[in-house]
């Protein structure tokens, strides 16, 4: 299998859907300049450069959208969503509803998010709670290279405006990514680990660290299931519950901040349907309420650490 | 259904203009007696609509905003299905549940209809960015006010057009208000259009009460678009002689202001030319009126026959 990073299996997802849908074009702050070879291979019109105006980017999307391309924005970091806000709310979420129906909206916008690179709380924010609690969109976030790319495909396809974020601190790993076609579900969480005592529920870059707290709990006999949620909404509400209700146990971890973060969502569905298989409190590891700092070590605080997951299953699995 | 081919005489102007402002009175009177939601009323503004709406091809692509009554009647809207759309019933253009503030009509070619302000402007790149890319003929017109002109995404919206050639006419129906605050409270200069120079745009202010004169200001700039494939900006100078938003005492109002944009009253106005110009006479005005008042008793009476949307109308149409 070849070895790609996210960054690279975005521009091979882009490229494929490209080469495979004419109406799928993508501008941004710079995206004709970064990735040239799409320029080279579609043209000046599809790959386009922007002012740096992230309202009128999204804006142009949704028109688009609306009228039968399939847009892809990049809107370089999360935090400068603030600035199309209001498009992709306001105009991509609710004019399909508003109008009953009369229009689609077919775009994918790219953010980066979270920690990794010592940017600091303009660049670093994690806002993708923001956008599952607004109707008419979806919401990605993979872990992985291949997922990025079979998702990325997928979104692109999807009729709908789908947020994806993609995790700072993953986009320059390495990872395998099947060759050829290859598709996943929006909506369909991975077992990434197969476990009977607890469950550790995650997304993005604390995936990894869920799967490295399974290799510290497998040495002191607990063996921990890990679900890497891939999407956030639509959310894939069985395979937690499923989980849950076969250990008993749930430590939801993510970077955004733990107040109204996804965490409390997916407590709030095992509570709902699955409290009577409960042996212990479900816990929540989340970033604190405060803006990510600069400083890399502080930065690095911020995120729940394997050792931190390991404690809190070990906790919960003494109860 | 396409868009209804536009009128093809200055009798049907006129016509156009008093179904405007008889459909808007129906809904002022309606709310008056709490049948019916309050509505952003484009009374006083009927010219411009008439004017620019009149200028296009069928298949030119319409964005409008809160004030769109008189964009799609002057298209070809059935006024019976707007009133049930502004009535929240199942036979309005949007099922119901749009509103008064929201309808589009993909089959009439208005699409993308905001409220809000500003974001019709930020949306119109992308449509016309469809038109060229796809290689459909159509040019698309947007249409804002005063207000959404001091928004950022009117400059980024004329920013972008200029930049990337696309066939947008902008039309600012300049109507002195931004709801509760006088366009010389919140605006730089007098007149939107000159704020087109910026961007390298060609623009124009028309007196918008003026239907013939909207019409071949109109005419002008849409073939402007069309041939040069780049963005216009036309400015329609005009006045909102009832309130923001139904009901409104207009107290804010300065009352000499009001009362010099009423004796200019479009409708008035062009009735007079038409009977000055012998293309009218007082027995077809009478007829015309009666025939106006006949459709909007039939489109009230329909809307008002339409049910409710079923509850389970509440979550489809989210998702595609
Ligand atoms: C972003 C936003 N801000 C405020 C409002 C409230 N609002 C609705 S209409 C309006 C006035 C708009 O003025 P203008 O663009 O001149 O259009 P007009 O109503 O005069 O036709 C305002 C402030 C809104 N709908 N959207």
């Amino acid at each position: 299998m070849p070895t790609l990073t996210i960054y690279d299996a975005v521009g091979a997802a882009l490229t494929e859907e490209m080469r495979r849908d004419h109406n799928v074009i993508a501008f941004g702050e710079g995206i004709a300049t970064k990735r040239h070879e799409l320029v080279d291979e579609f043209g000046a019109l599809r790959i386009r450069n922007t002012p740096l105006a992230e309202g009128i980017i999204a804006g142009t999307a949704v028109g688009a959208a609306a009228m039968g391309l399939r847009p892809v924005v990049d809107l370089l970091f999360a935090p400068f969503l603030c600035y199309a806000m209001d498009e992709l709310v306001n105009s991509a979420g609710k004019l399909r509803y508003l109008s009953g129906g009369q229009f689609s909206f077919p775009l994918v916008t790219l953010a980066m998010t979270g920690a990794g690179w010592g940017v600091g709380a303009q660049h670093n924010h994690n806002v993708e709670a923001w956008f599952v609690h607004s109707p008419g969109l979806k919401v990605v976030m993979p872990s992985t290279p291949a997922d990025a790319k079979a998702l990325l495909k997928t979104a692109i396809r999807d009729d709908n405006p789908v947020l994806f974020f993609l995790d700072i601190g993953l986009l320059y790993q390495p990872g395998e990514v099947p060759a050829g076609e290859h598709l996943l579900p929006l909506g369909q969480a991975a077992i990434v680990r197969d476990g009977r005592d607890v469950t550790l529920v995650s997304y993005g870059k604390t995936v990894h660290h869920c799967q490295q707290a399974a290799d510290q709990l497998a040495g002191h006999g607990i063996a921990a299931e890990v679900i890497d949620l891939r999407s956030l909404k639509p959310l894939d509400e069985a395979t937690i519950l499923a989980s849950v209700r076969k250990t008993g146990r749930l430590v939801v971890v993510h970077e955004a901040n733990r107040l109204c973060g996804i965490g409390a969502e997916i407590a709030a569905l095992v509570a709902e349907h699955a409290f009577a298989d409960l042996k212990a409190p479900i816990v929540r590891l989340g970033g604190p309420d405060a803006p990510a700092a600069a400083s890399y070590p502080l930065e690095q605080a911020s995120v729940p650490s394997a050792e931190a997951i390991a404690e809190a299953a070990r906790r919960l699995c003494s109860t | 259904m396409t868009p209804k081919p536009p009128a093809k005489n200055p009798q049907q102007l006129l016509e156009q203009m008093l179904l405007i402002r008889a459909y808007e009175e129906a809904i002022v009177n309606g709310s008056a007696a709490g049948k019916m939601p309050g509505t952003c009323t484009s009374v006083g503004q009927e010219a411009a609509a008439v004017g620019v709406v009149n200028a296009l091809a069928a298949e030119d692509l319409i964005l409008t905003n809160h004030r769109s009554a008189g964009h799609l009647l002057a298209r070809g809207a059935d006024p019976g299905r707007l009133l049930a759309e502004v009535m929240g019933r199942r036979d309005g253009y949007c099922k119901g549940k749009s509103g008064s503030l929201h309808i589009s009509a993909k089959e009439l070619g208005v699409v993308l209809t905001s409220t809000i302000v500003g974001a019709e402007l930020s949306m119109a790149p992308g449509v016309a960015l469809a038109q060229s890319m796809l290689g459909r003929p159509g040019i698309v017109v947007c249409f804002f006010g005063d207000g959404a002109a001091c928004e950022g995404s009117f400059h980024e919206s004329l920013n972008l057009a200029a930049l990337w050639n696309l066939p947008i006419l902008y039309v600012c129906e300049n109507n002195h208000w931004q709801a509760f605050v006088h366009r010389r409270e919140a605006m730089s200069r007098e007149h939107v259009a000159d704020w087109a120079a910026g961007y390298g745009i060609p623009a124009r202010t028309v007196d918008g009460n003026d239907v013939f004169a909207v019409l071949e200001a109109a005419q002008a700039a849409a073939t402007q678009v069309r041939e040069s494939g780049r963005p216009y900006l036309l400015e329609t100078l005009t006045y909102r002689t009832r309130g923001h938003l139904e009901p409104d005492d207009q107290g804010y109002v300065d009352k000499a202001e009001l009362a010099t944009w009423l004796a200019r009253d479009p409708i008035a106005a062009g009735r007079a030319r038409l009977l000055a110009d012998g293309l009218l006479s007082p027995a077809q005005a009478a007829t015309m009126a009666d025939k106006v008042a006949s459709r909007i008793a039939v489109a009230q009476a329909f809307a008002e026959a339409s049910p409710f949307p079923a509850a389970d109308e509440l979550t489809r149409d989210v998702y595609a």
